[in-house]
């Protein structure tokens, strides 16, 4: 266990340290990337731009830009060119939201997967497992934002049982939850989809290993194979894509979900910033997204090792 | 007598094939206290190896040319590493290796590529083994054009290696799945002998088949093996069916050798222990004779080879085992006929027969000098060479050799 | 004559694939009484594991068929409820599989995995159970039972696994055992502990034994009575001694010299039967074996029923046309049993 964690934990910092470098040396790259400019303002005088570029920086070589830019990030005093505003403070105003409503949308991914994935392996070859896995082929290939849109439309607009877009606060449970009820939707069907087909071939194939058939052969109800012997060794590879999936959403990947729905979360944050060549806030969301990939790899390789007594954790 | 270290001291020693073999006593092959040890690796930060698999444990053998050594022995007894050590799959970490004269324990992969065409591997799978995306004539005209045959020449050479190896040539568009195991074990042979090999090392071929199946591919690898002037290694669980291809078989447990024989003395003149747990372990097929001997069935599991046993390897689950079996290991001593045996109580044999039993170069370095005792055997009566697989004491004819014929080694 | 504990008559299993129907068991009929082993031999494809899974009721799916009968006491398992054959499995039948590395659940602790079986058939407390299973498993010489029931099969080393599935198969003390190939994937020394754990174990507890076996020296080691299989078909059942030394049918013969005898010395060739075994989605015509028969004549394009063909031995049955004077002519090759291969090509 302690090499376990030793060895986690040096990976990671090499793979933040890595993000760190790749997202600071993509922007240093872009041929208009001039963000002395950016923050000057579009009408500002070549004089201003250099001053500009002096106070922040901007002439010095790219290491020691680098260097400057992650102490501020790392002593919290980072600010973003295009609102001159805190980026960590930004985030830690912004994490909730997206919290809110990835979390959520993750739990509701997953056990309906589950469930969708069971039903559909046990009834194997019949009309529910087709109708399962075809709603499962569409769930897979309707795009976010169409989907979200369709959501809004039917369910907003006419027959008005959900509001329209906006965030509302988690002091006031109930107008959070019927605020979030479509985002989550837009944000799981996706990966229910995805998530049912994975879970429903690995429980086939599963149904032919030689210990379920002992499990049957030792007078176990169905439904005790099932959740004793096969389910179990089965989850696997849905916690392994949970886990990941998971990791880049609280990190931001959700960010057409809650620009769709207004959700002023971090992905929305980062969207901007991208649009405004603003390095600051990419950084620090690049490497949240790495931090929290490498935190639920290690969470899984736990899980791993509590399902499976075969697995030793090695780094 | 002529000291382990010397080149070529072990090849003068041991390649004496008895009289009735095939071998017509050129080394092909020669190993020298051939050692492979897997390290078993742990560490917090850095991996410190703090243990080693014990696969292969000074293992000295010669394989001439156009003989058949069967290698048989248990799961874990290193039999499968050896072969893959032999052929240089795996690199040695420790001993010599020779092909032909040749050292090659240490050649990188160019340097090994022309013996990789003489030495040519048949796996036991024959489902796994075997590309099912590639049709046949890909699968055995590939290896051909790798060893530079001529692009025109391939298919009609495939077609006749098929026709050879006992299928239809007008398969040779057909994919794996489409044979049934034995065809498939029939497909690995093809390949294997698509660039005309001198040597096969064969890793249980037939052990996934059906038993009339087994027979099918055994009369044909004795059948090729006449035609092409092949050598084979071939590798087995028990020591049933390398009973019909090997002129010398080598009884392996836990790394490391306990005998070798000449194939037909193994079987009725068996000298190590095992070698007779091993016959009597396979029942009879005739219900009278299967209970009329008295079978000892061996207790125990072979232990693990990370941590192997001092002394004879086998002492843990021998029933002849003493005191000495446990501290010091036996070298192997070389009786009448090339018959070797690493035992401190030697089986089937006589006290004069164990009296002129010298120590042979192919003990492991770490063997003890001490020979088996004859006045032990002596006192307690000479074991009449009885039938192992029976169990049913001396059995007519069976005249033991005169202790007078121990080639090989010099006089002691 | 003992107690008949299960009765098989006229078997039929097939299942639909892509090729078409499979016909994996055609017409088997057997009994097997209390404190006897009745070994099936066959090769690969020849129905002899389907056989014994469908007694239990493990070949049941979407695409299989089934048909005729196997009545466990008074009741009928071919048709029977998926509940009935619940409380069946484990508990009156238990099977112990040929391969005990995959056969019991990586993720689960060996004992918990006897006690579930236990718990599944009887309302007993966890502790009951688990001492129970402790028992078992000293009862089939797994050392350190108590601290071995914490430990997970892959602490286990290959022959104690099948001791393991022994346990596990005799913890409700079934009537029937069924032990498919379970000597297989194991050495030669482990093999001959574990026959003799099996042998010993069926003595002591007088229930029936049906042990499948492709290796004719195991079936020469454990069994009273012998059904011998080709595609789907049993060509010929009989006492050991019947099958042994007075086989009648040339597959028989064929099995009986393609094994190595280790008190022989080896012939020059080793005795192959010629061919393979025919599709089982479309079987010949008559006899199945007469494609690989050197011995075939016009009347094997008609299919031989098994019935007595040894005059003044009622329980020795056979699928072959040829007369049993005739045979006994004709079923020695070098003064051994075995199927002289020189007709066919």
């Amino acid at each position: 266990m302690a090499r376990f964690a030793v060895r986690r934990a040096l990976s990671a910092l090499a793979l933040l340290f890595a993000t760190s470098v790749v997202v600071f040396g993509a922007f240093e790259v872009i041929p208009s990337y001039n963000p002395a400019q950016a923050i000057a303002g579009r009408n500002a005088t070549p004089t201003t731009v250099a001053e500009v570029s002096r106070k922040f920086g901007f002439d010095k070589p790219v290491y020691t830009q680098y260097v400057n830019t992650m102490k501020l990030v790392f002593t919290g005093k980072v600010i973003d060119y295009q609102d001159d505003l805190n980026v960590v403070d930004q985030f830690r105003k912004r994490f909730p939201v997206t919290l809110s409503l990835v979390l959520p949308a993750g739990i509701l991914w997953f056990g309906m997967a589950v469930v969708l994935g069971s039903v559909s392996a046990m009834r194997a070859g019949r009309l529910t497992d087709r109708v399962v896995m075809v709603a499962a082929i569409v769930g897979v290939s309707i795009p976010v934002v169409l989907l979200a849109a369709l959501l809004l439309y039917f369910f907003a607009y006419k027959l008005t049982w959900f509001p329209n877009t906006g965030y509302h606060g988690l002091s006031n449970p109930v107008q959070w939850a019927y605020h979030l009820i479509l985002p989550w939707i837009a944000l799981a069907v996706l990966n229910i989809g995805f998530y049912s087909r994975v879970l429903r071939s690995g429980l086939l194939d599963m149904a032919n290993q030689d210990f379920v058939r002992t499990a049957r052969a030792k007078g176990l109800s169905r439904g005790q194979v099932f959740r004793r012997h096969m389910l179990r060794n089965s989850l696997m590879p849905i916690i392994t894509m949970f886990g990941l999936d998971f990791a880049t959403a609280i990190g931001g990947a959700a960010l057409i979900t809650e620009a769709v729905f207004n959700l002023p979360g971090i992905g929305q944050y980062e969207a901007s910033s991208i649009g405004n060549l603003d390095v600051p806030p990419i950084l620090v969301g690049a490497i949240l997204t790495a931090f929290f990939v490498v935190l639920f790899g290690a969470l899984i390789d736990i899980l791993y090792g509590l399902l499976d007594p075969r697995i030793r954790l090695t780094g | 007598m002529a000291t382990p270290d010397e080149p070529g001291a072990i090849a003068r020693g041991a390649s004496a094939p008895n009289g009735s073999g095939r071998g017509n006593g050129t080394a092909l092959i020669e190993a020298e206290h051939l050692e492979l040890y897997f390290p078993v690796k742990k560490g917090i930060l850095v991996d410190r190896t703090v243990a080693h698999v014990h696969a292969v444990d000074d293992v000295s053998l010669v394989l001439t040319e156009g003989e058949t050594l069967g290698v048989v022995g248990e799961s874990g007894c290193g039999k499968s590493t050896l072969a893959r050590c032999l052929v240089r799959l795996h690199e040695p970490t420790g001993g010599t290796l020779r092909f032909r004269g040749r050292d090659i324990t240490k050649l990188n992969r160019r340097g090994l590529q022309p013996i990789r065409r003489e030495v040519q591997m048949v796996f036991q799978d024959p489902v796994s083994s075997l590309n099912p995306r590639k049709r046949v004539g890909q699968i055995i005209g590939v290896p051909m054009r790798l060893h530079g045959v001529d692009g025109s020449d391939v298919e009609s050479r495939v077609r006749d290696l098929l026709h050879r190896v006992g299928l239809n040539p007008e398969h040779i568009n057909r994919f794996p799945h489409e044979f049934s195991g034995g065809q498939r074990q029939r497909i690995g042979v093809a390949r294997a002998l698509a660039v005309n090999p001198k040597l096969l090392v064969l890793d249980e071929p037939v052990s996934a088949l059906d038993v009339s199946v087994q027979a099918q591919v055994i009369n044909l690898l004795d059948d090729l093996q006449d035609e092409f002037g092949l050598s084979y290694m071939f590798i087995a669980h028990d020591l049933s069916i390398v009973r019909h291809v090997s002129d010398r078989i080598v009884v392996m447990y836990l790394g490391k050798l306990m005998e070798v024989s000449p194939a037909r003395e193994l079987y009725e003149k068996p000298i190590h222990p095992y070698t007779q747990a091993l016959l009597a372990a396979i029942p009879i097929p005739d219900p009278h004779e299967n209970q009329a001997r008295a079978r000892t069935v061996l207790g125990g599991e072979p232990p693990n080879p990370i941590d192997p046993p001092p002394g004879c390897r086998f002492h843990t689950r021998c029933p002849h085992a003493t005191e000495i079996c446990a501290t010091t290991e036996p070298p192997l001593a070389e009786y009448a006929g090339g018959h070797l045996a690493a035992c401190h109580h030697p089986q089937s044999v006589g006290a004069e027969e164990i009296a002129s039993a010298v120590r042979s170069s192919l003990s492991p370095t770490s063997a003890g000098d001490a020979m088996p005792d004859a006045e032990a055997a002596r006192q307690a009566g000479d074991p009449a060479p009885g039938d192992p697989a029976t169990g049913r004491g001396a059995r007519t004819g069976a005249t033991p050799p005169s202790p007078s014929a121990g080639p090989g080694s010099g006089a002691p | 004559m003992a107690e008949r504990l299960l009765e098989v008559a006229e078997l039929e299993v097939s299942f639909a694939t892509e090729d078409g129907l499979v016909r994996a068991v055609d017409g088997v009929s057997f009994a097997l009484h209390r404190g006897e082993v009745v070994a099936i031999v066959g090769e690969s494809g020849s129905g002899k594991s389907v056989t014994v899974m469908t007694l239990m009721g493990l070949t049941r799916g979407v695409n299989s068929r089934f048909g005729g009968s196997a009545r466990l006491g008074d009741r009928e398992l071919v048709t029977a409820s998926e509940a009935e054959l619940e409380r069946v499995r484990g508990a009156e039948i238990a099977m112990i599989f040929q391969d005990p590395i995959s056969s019991l659940s990586p993720v689960m602790r060996i004992g918990d995995q006897i006690v579930e079986q236990i718990r599944a058939h009887e309302k007993v407390s966890k502790g009951a159970a688990m001492d129970r299973a402790v028992e078992l498993m000293e009862r089939v010489g797994i050392p350190r039972a108590r601290d071995r029931a914490r430990n997970y099969p892959h602490e286990f080393s290959g022959g104690m696994r099948q001791r393991v599935m022994i346990a596990l198969a005799l913890s409700l003390s079934p009537s029937v055992l069924i032990a498919d190939e379970p000597t297989t994937a194991l050495d030669v020394t482990i093999q001959a502990q574990i026959l003799q754990e099996v042998k010993q174990l069926s003595q002591e507890s007088s229930s029936g034994v049906i042990f499948v076996t492709h290796d004719l020296g195991v079936v020469a080691d454990i069994a009273d009575r012998v059904i011998v299989m080709y595609a789907g078909q049993v060509v010929e059942q009989g006492t050991l001694e019947e099958i042994f030394y007075d086989p009648q049918h040339p597959y028989t013969w064929g099995l009986l010299g393609s094994v190595t005898r280790m008190d022989r010395p080896p012939p020059r060739r080793l005795p192959a039967i010629p061919g393979l075994p025919p599709s089982l989605t479309d079987p010949p015509e008559g006899c199945h074996f007469a494609p690989r028969c050197p011995l075939r004549f016009d009347r094997c394009h008609e299919l031989p029923p098994l019935q007595a063909r040894v005059p003044g031995v009622a329980g020795h049955l056979d699928r072959c046309w040829l007369q049993a004077g005739d045979k006994r002519d004709r079923r020695e090759v070098e003064g051994q049993i075995g199927l002289a291969t020189e007709a066919v090509a």
